[in-house]
């Protein structure tokens, strides 16, 4: 069931100077969450952001009823967010948009890239927990901005690739050995990141006859089915990324791949 | 308590709030968050005779104090709205108005025979207003002899509650508004979006894939009070008002320039249960200053 309902700030972690994960707490008991939810927040204390932002939840502790958030600060909204007080009210409508289908896999592949590693601390969660295989790919532009790999350590093998070769294999994620290896053993490919990098992911996946998942990150106004703007190109016409996604099936979209 | 229910023709809304078409989707996506049955009405998305995909994405792009969107009209058709969507919604004890659109004067008497044999619907909202289709829509709602042409045209074949949305995008939206009445129109609402546009100077582009877009939102509201003031000066039947409002002030506001109800819509986004707050700003405003009922503000404003 949505909700919206005011959170205060809990804590930041600083993991550079345009990365941060805000923790932000709340009185009552949290709603069920979901591996690839979404929240709609409104930012506080700025005249210059009129309309909320959304952000996948990164972790969800329902017994301390806190939410985590990992932002990378892009603009003016997401600089605002990360420069907020301890204890400043922060009002949230959650939790938003479909979950990854984690059904009938044996082995899974998680590529991530840039700040697209957002939706999958919880999805690791579910897969460990349904003891399904997972390896993490990671990627980033340099190792600066390789995030939270200790994270995904703990529920599986991570890998990196850097475009500048500074940590890992040096080039784009869809570059790493793992996919030109004659053993390909994954048999569901989740990703989250910059359109171009999901869709050459997805291509891959095609190619190799595997299903793949991928959480995409249009721009919205509303984030609940409200004002159409969110849409992506699909097999059935437009539908809105906030409602019948963010989660799609690639061979679901029209994507040129 | 003071009085808030308004009535204009067949159509009677409990109190003056009324969610604005494009912005509410068609309620259900707003009952998680409130009871529906407490609006004075709700219009719906806007509908046209056929299924239409909309614009390409990217469709929306904020702006200071307001947004721009061009979804031009996405929407399954009056068909799936009489009988898929309608019949999940026409149980709530509220007025369901459909927004209604056309690309020639055949298209929305089409539109409308087929909401004339919907039971329950007491009005219609005309909207030859959309910045964001290109063919039909807002040329309609820009000459005074387009717009009365398709007012009279659906007078004819309907027969209840009429209201015509109109475009500030004019010279001078007292003529329309004057035009329409004449036509037939049994109220007026105002304003629809303004059109506009925004460029990301990096990439050298537009934002939106159609490069103009409606503009809404606080960033619209003086123009839109501004809008409805003179046309409350030139016509006899209701305004409903529109444009920028996110509280009861400016809800009020809207009255006493005019408007005998007002629509909320882009504040939906940031505040889905923004309508409730604005019926109680409405009923303590009235009680505070001791009015009886809702249409005594309606245009009091002392100049
Ligand atoms: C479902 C979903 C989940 C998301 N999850 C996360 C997350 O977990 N962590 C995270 O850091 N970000 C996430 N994002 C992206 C985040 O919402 C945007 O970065 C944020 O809205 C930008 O706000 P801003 O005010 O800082 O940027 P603005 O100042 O509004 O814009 C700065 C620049 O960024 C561009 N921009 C704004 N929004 C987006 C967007 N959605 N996609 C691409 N470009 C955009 C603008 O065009 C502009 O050029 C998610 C988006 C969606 C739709
Ligand atoms: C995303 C969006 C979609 C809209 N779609 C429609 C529509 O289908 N029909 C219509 O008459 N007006 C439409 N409008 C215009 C609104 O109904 C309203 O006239 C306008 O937004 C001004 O009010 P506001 O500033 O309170 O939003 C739309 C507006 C927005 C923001
Ligand atoms: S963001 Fe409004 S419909 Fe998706």
């Amino acid at each position: 069931m949505k909700q919206i309902r005011d959170f205060r700030v809990k804590a930041y972690d600083r993991l550079n100077e345009d990365n941060y994960i805000i923790e932000l707490g709340c009185d009552e008991e949290l709603p069920a969450i979901k591996a690839g939810n979404f929240a709609e927040i409104q930012v506080p204390q700025t005249a210059d952001v009129f309309l909320r932002r959304p952000f996948s939840i990164l972790d969800a502790d329902h017994k301390n009823r806190s939410l985590k958030f990992y932002v990378k600060a892009i603009g003016k909204g997401t600089r605002k967010l990360g420069e907020l007080a301890e204890g400043t009210k922060v009002n949230l409508i959650f939790p938003l948009g479909n979950s990854f289908n984690t059904d009938h896999i044996r082995h899974a592949l998680i590529a991530g890239g840039g700040s697209g590693i957002a939706p999958f601390i919880l999805l690791a969660k579910e897969l460990k927990e349904k003891k399904i295989k997972t390896i993490f790919l990671l990627g980033a532009r340099t190792r600066e901005d390789v995030f939270l790999a200790d994270e995904f350590a703990k529920y599986g093998e991570v890998l990196i690739t850097t475009e500048d070769g500074s940590l890992g294999d040096k080039g784009l994620i869809t570059q790493h050995s793992i996919f030109s290896k004659h053993d390909f053993p994954y048999d569901k490919i989740f990703t989250c990141g910059p359109d171009p990098m999901m869709k050459a992911v997805a291509r891959i996946a095609a190619k190799k006859g595997v299903n793949c998942e991928a959480s995409l990150e249009n721009m919205m106004a509303c984030g609940f089915g409200a004002c159409l703007c969110c849409v992506t190109e699909t097999l059935d016409g437009n539908k809105c990324v906030c409602t019948a996604g963010p989660v799609f099936d690639t061979k679901y979209l029209k994507w040129q791949i | 308590m003071a009085d808030l229910n308004i009535h204009i023709k067949d159509l009677h809304f409990k109190n003056p709030v009324t969610t604005a078409s494009g912005t509410f989707g068609f309620g259900e996506e707003f009952m998680e968050f409130m009871d529906l049955n407490l609006l004075g009405g709700i219009f719906v998305k806007g509908l046209t005779i056929k299924n239409r995909e909309g614009n390409e994405y990217p469709r929306m792009a904020e702006t200071p104090s307001g947004m721009l969107n061009a979804v031009g009209l996405q929407n399954k058709g009056v068909d799936y709205f009489v009988n898929s969507i309608y019949p999940r919604i026409k149980h709530l004890h509220t007025e369901i108005i459909p927004n209604v659109n056309g690309g020639t004067v055949e298209d929305y008497l089409m539109v409308t025979e087929k909401l004339n044999e919907t039971e329950g619907i007491n009005a219609i909202e005309l909207n030859i207003s959309c910045p964001n289709v290109k063919e039909g829509g807002m040329a309609f709602g820009v000459s005074c002899p387009s717009a009365v042409a398709v007012t009279e045209a659906i007078r004819k074949v309907w027969k209840k509650t009429l209201i015509v949305k109109l475009s500030p995008n004019v010279t001078d939206i007292t003529e329309i508004a004057k035009g329409v009445e004449g036509a037939g129109a049994d109220a007026v609402s105002l304003v629809n979006t303004f059109l506009g546009m925004a460029i990301d100077a990096e990439k050298r582009k537009p934002i939106l894939s159609t490069v103009t877009g409606g503009l809404s939102g606080p960033a619209i509201k003086p123009i839109a009070l501004r809008m409805v003031w003179q046309v409350y000066q030139v016509v006899k039947i209701p305004i409903i008002g529109m444009g920028g409002i996110m509280n009861a002030t400016d809800a009020i506001e809207f009255m006493l320039a005019g408007a005998s109800a007002i629509q909320v819509g882009t504040a939906n986004f940031i505040d889905p249960q923004v309508s409730l707050r604005i019926i109680d700003g409405i009923e303590k405003y009235l009680a505070g200053h001791h009015y009886k009922k809702a249409g005594d503000i309606v245009g009091q404003l002392m100049t």
